[in-house]
């Protein structure tokens, strides 16, 4: 069980490039939250805060209530796994076996439940058959796979994906997609940072737009992608989804994903 | 013109190829989108097309010929061969030099190393990043960029090259949906100059916009090819591991539920 808590974070670079400015979040255990926002709003910047990779310049960090300050980053990562945006950043193992292995073991796991953690997370992300061949002959799409399948393992209460859709085919994002509901039926929490906006309205429950370091919008996709909140997402260059705008042009109301749009016409207009 | 005959190519290390027979032409002013599953061959086709693959990473051309305007690109010296043609990866983090200070500094170092005058340096890194709308950026530190950014600086330091001929796999993986059509607009005005642009997309929504022509590619094979309207309607891509366009899935969508997909037009 964790809570996360941000309560007016703000950041600032060493080089003076201010990432974040007065951020309230607040993430009850079990969400699924999708960090929405052009490139360097600062949704990175921001879920580095979640396991201490990086310390508010200003503001607090709270897990369950309590301030994060004193805590070590060891001790916030087994809290929370961070998947990252580039895959080589975090890949060094020579089997894939090996590499989705190396959290739950530094997490001192049995060896039983490594393995079953292990091969749960292959599995999901589809890479069991090719488990034991080394993570640099396969391309860039499978690499990212293997870096969230390796975070997914750790079975940390909280998941961080960092665009977990980049470069993935069709069947990729639907591994993606079971990932993150596989983790919320098991009681994580799961944020993930994209820009895939038909994934993130598919998938998530609550939706946050980020604008310069700041969240301008929060709340349902179909709160967030709805009519009246537009001009808010234009101001961070976002556009809402094709069915949302298609719905509101034939005055369906709010409807963010195909599967709503379909429904919302049908019930219009169905025999 | 672009062109792979017949081409068959083998990483070094491995028995067997990993493209097979693979035929397209590029011409310049045009822009050819590849699409396919991860895997299927897409980055590879990108690698040989640039001629990266054999050229720099070895292994070989077990059939068939890459050629630019009539000349192999096989044996060719690689600071020769990037005058004609130039390649952006995937990954912004395989590109970035490394050793600029800037990223003003990171999109002249093309320039620089063709030779130019500083004067012509200069206007081409100042005309790059405009074009991608990134001028705030020229005096961040590339290290410091988020995904994003990095892939607009690559592009910037592609365009700055000026070649003939661009090979771009998934240019704008990591890009905001904003800095998406940004790129897609800057890469239709660079075929208007007469560029040949060869781009890999799982964007399926972006190559309707900006392509001519696809190509579909399957275990290492052309599937399909033809002219992009007709290839992203065609029933088999999906089959293919290709997500087809927004529109179209709303359209079958519809289709299935008895409703009229005339609906979404206009």
């Amino acid at each position: 069980m964790t809570r996360l808590s941000l309560e007016r974070v703000g950041f600032v670079y060493p080089d003076g490039t201010r990432a974040l400015e007065a951020v309230d979040l607040d993430v009850e255990t079990g969400a699924s939250v999708a960090i929405i926002g052009q490139n360097g709003s600062g949704k990175s910047t921001l879920v580095r805060h979640l396991d201490g990779l990086l310390r508010p310049t200003e503001g607090r960090v709270l897990h369950d209530g309590a301030d994060t300050t004193r805590l070590r980053t060891a001790a916030m990562a087994s809290v929370v796994g961070i998947a990252f945006q580039d895959p080589g950043r975090q890949i060094f193992s020579r089997r894939i076996r090996d590499e989705v292995a190396f959290g739950p073991r530094i997490l001192g796991r049995s060896p039983q439940r490594v393995a079953a953690s292990v091969a749960a997370a292959l599995e999901l992300v589809g890479l069991t058959d090719v488990a034991d061949q080394n993570p640099y002959d396969s391309g860039y799409s499978r690499r990212k796979l293997l870096a969230l399948a390796s975070v997914y393992a750790m079975e940390t209460p909280v998941v961080v994906l960092d665009e977990p859709t980049t470069g993935q085919d069709a069947r990729g994002v639907a591994r993606v997609a079971a990932l993150v509901a596989t983790s919320i039926a098991a009681g994580r929490t799961v944020i993930a940072i994209s820009h895939d906006m038909r994934f993130v309205a598919e998938t998530f429950a609550r939706v946050v737009v980020m604008h310069r370091g700041r969240i301008v919008l929060d709340g349902s996709p179909a709160d967030v992608f709805a009519e009246d909140a537009w001009p808010t997402l234009a101001s961070t260059f976002i556009e809402a989804p094709l069915p949302a705008r298609l719905g509101a042009r034939l005055g369906l109301g709010s409807t963010p994903t195909e599967r709503a749009f379909v429904d919302a016409v049908a019930a219009r207009h169905g025999p | 013109m672009l062109r792979l005959a017949a081409v068959s190519y083998r990483y070094p290390g491995y028995a067997t190829p990993v493209l097979h027979d693979v035929t397209l032409e590029l011409a310049p002013g045009h822009i050819v989108g590849v699409v396919g599953a991860n895997e299927s061959g897409k980055s590879t086709l990108c690698l040989v097309a640039s001629g990266l693959a054999p050229g720099s990473i070895g292994g070989e051309l077990t059939s068939g010929t890459v050629d630019i305007d009539g000349s192999p690109t096989t044996g060719r010296p690689l600071h020769e061969l990037a005058t004609h043609v130039g390649i952006g990866f995937q990954n912004p983090a395989t590109q970035l030099s490394g050793v600029s200070g800037s990223v003003f500094e990171e999109v002249a170092l093309g320039p620089m190393d063709l030779g130019l005058p500083a004067r012509e340096t200069v206007a081409r890194t100042k005309a790059a990043l405009a074009t991608l709308g990134i001028e705030e950026l020229a005096e961040r530190a590339p290290r410091r960029l988020s995904g994003g950014q990095g892939q607009l600086v690559v592009l910037a330091s592609l365009l700055a090259m000026r070649s003939p001929y661009l090979v771009l796999d998934e240019p704008t993986a990591q890009l905001d949906p904003e800095g998406t059509r940004l790129v897609g607009e800057a890469l239709r005005r660079l075929a208007g100059t007469g560029t040949g642009l060869l781009i890999t997309e799982h964007k399926t929504d972006l190559l309707a916009d900006i392509c001519d022509r696809l190509v579909v590619i399957d275990g290492g094979r052309l599937v399909a090819e033809g002219p992009a309207e007709e290839i992203l309607s065609e029933p088999a891509l999906e089959g293919h591991g290709v997500e087809p366009p927004t529109a179209v899935r709303l359209e079958r969508a519809l289709v299935e539920r008895g409703l009229d997909p005339e609906l979404i037009r206009g």
